[in-house]
């Protein structure tokens, strides 16, 4: 469609921007991808998100959207022609969303808490990371993909994460593969699909932010 | 119609639990109702919803569906044809429902349920403009979304009126407990009177938690839940 206007607000290193990314991709749209400085919010992002003022918020012909799954969701049913996201029978979709909301309920902060700890609560941290990612390793199975045999909606919902791992890995002095060896071969089978790594962000470009970010916060 | 295999696990207090009675309802749905107890947790919860425990859950077929704004999706899905469409049929309407219904349940309501249980002044200011803030956006998020009709959802109930209906039962138990006005005809004249149209509504009405048994009930929970904060 040649007269859709679609621009996305985003931020390189944030993996709820990525999971736009990857969902725009996969639907093969063009859009303008806007970078954010999240310490110096530009007008247009307060103007398109005033309640949180935060990315990513994707614009559609002048309207927004805002919130990762919402957007996809939305990306999904607009241009709901080419690459499904969520699968068509009920249930199945009821369970995605299910799953992509434990994504969105339990990773960020089981991630952040093993960068931003030191001594005894790192140790606690860790254990509610790798708790985490048991129970999502257990979900997946032996399938080739979170939706199944295709990738989808929980796919799309947790492998921005894996650009966080190698940070997650270097601050927290563990080893992902060791403890989920299915879930990192599920992540690799996903960068081999060109959504995903033209999407995903560099792991050790993340690994010195999140080294700045424990600088600022005194956590060294 | 009939269902022989629905059921939904859940409570009566239950604003979550409202949402998707409420739901089903609106599809003209029968179904077991199997009630939970407070602080006692059935092996048929602890079996069907292994990852939260939590109620509501959806049972259909032998399925068990989770989380309540999740369940509303699924019924509205699978019942397409019968009562009325709960979500916009337009996917930037269904965008707008759902970001307001994350927003309820993100914000909103962890704060509503602060003012009661926080024990801390500044904390319980801080809820109690959470709230504010919240119901004033969401008095404006009616007047964009109902475009002059009844309910966010225009003619019926839809997706949003059911998100945030299923917490009217506790913003009345939170102004009575804290002594505030959050829903009134003078701050917020539209959500006042959605808010009766909603609660009077034939899917809501036989549901819908007497708010003086509320009351009383809340004032037990409350004591449980500083109780157990204050031990830790």
């Amino acid at each position: 469609m040649a007269d859709e206007e679609v621009i996305l607000l985003d931020f390189w290193g944030s993996m709820f921007g990525m999971r736009v990314r990857i969902a725009l991709a996969e639907k093969g749209i063009k859009y303008e991808y806007k970078e954010e400085d999240l310490w110096n919010k530009s007008t247009l992002l307060v103007e398109m998100n005033p309640i949180h003022k935060r990315i990513p918020v994707l614009i559609h012909n002048g309207k927004s959207i805002c919130e990762s799954l919402i957007i996809v969701q939305y990306v999904d049913e607009v241009w709901h022609g080419k690459a499904p996201l969520l699968p068509s029978d009920p249930y199945q979709r009821a369970h995605a969303r299910f799953w992509a909301d434990v994504v969105d309920d339990k990773m960020y902060d089981a991630g952040k808490n093993v960068w931003a700890t030191k001594g005894e609560d790192q140790e606690a941290a860790n254990k509610v990371f790798f708790d985490t990612l048991k129970l999502l390793e257990a979900e997946l199975g032996d399938k080739p993909y979170f939706g199944g045999d295709s990738f989808g909606f929980v796919d799309v919902a947790l492998i921005p994460y894996y650009s966080w791992f190698h940070a997650y890995e270097t601050f927290g002095n563990f080893s992902i593969e060791a403890e989920c060896p299915k879930l990192i071969a599920w992540a690799k089978r996903c960068t081999e699909k060109e959504s995903v790594s033209k999407s995903l962000a560099d792991e050790n470009k993340i690994c010195e932010f999140v080294s700045q970010l424990r600088n600022k916060f005194g956590i060294e | 119609m009939a269902e022989s295999d629905l059921a939904l696990i859940g409570a009566w207090q239950s604003p979550f639990v409202l949402r998707a009675r409420v739901a089903l309802n609106i599809k003209n749905l029968q179904y077991v109702f199997h009630e939970e107890t407070f602080g006692n947790k059935s092996e048929l919860l602890l079996k069907s919803n292994p990852v939260h425990k939590k109620i509501p859950v959806l049972l259909h077929s032998g399925k068990s569906i989770c989380e309540s704004l999740i369940i509303v999706e699924y019924i509205d899905e699978v019942w397409s044809s019968s009562g009325h469409a709960i979500l916009p049929s337009d996917p930037y309407g269904r965008a707008i429902a759902r970001f307001w219904a994350a927003y309820i349940d993100e914000k909103f309501f962890p704060s509503l349920r602060s003012i009661a249980v926080v024990q801390d002044e500044a904390g319980k200011k801080a809820a109690v403009e959470q709230v504010i803030t919240g119901i004033s956006l969401l008095e404006k998020a009616f007047g964009e979304s109902s475009k002059g009709k009844p309910f966010f959802g225009g003619d019926h109930i839809g997706y949003l009126d059911i998100a945030f209906g299923g917490m009217l039962g506790w913003i009345k138990v939170t102004e009575t407990i804290a002594g505030l006005k959050l829903i009134d005809p003078e701050t917020t004249p539209q959500l006042a009177q959605w808010a009766e149209k909603f609660i009077h509504d034939p899917a809501v009405s036989g549901v819908f938690p007497d708010i003086g048994t509320l009351t009383e009930y809340s004032k037990v929970v409350i004591a449980k839940l500083r109780g157990s904060a204050g031990a830790k």
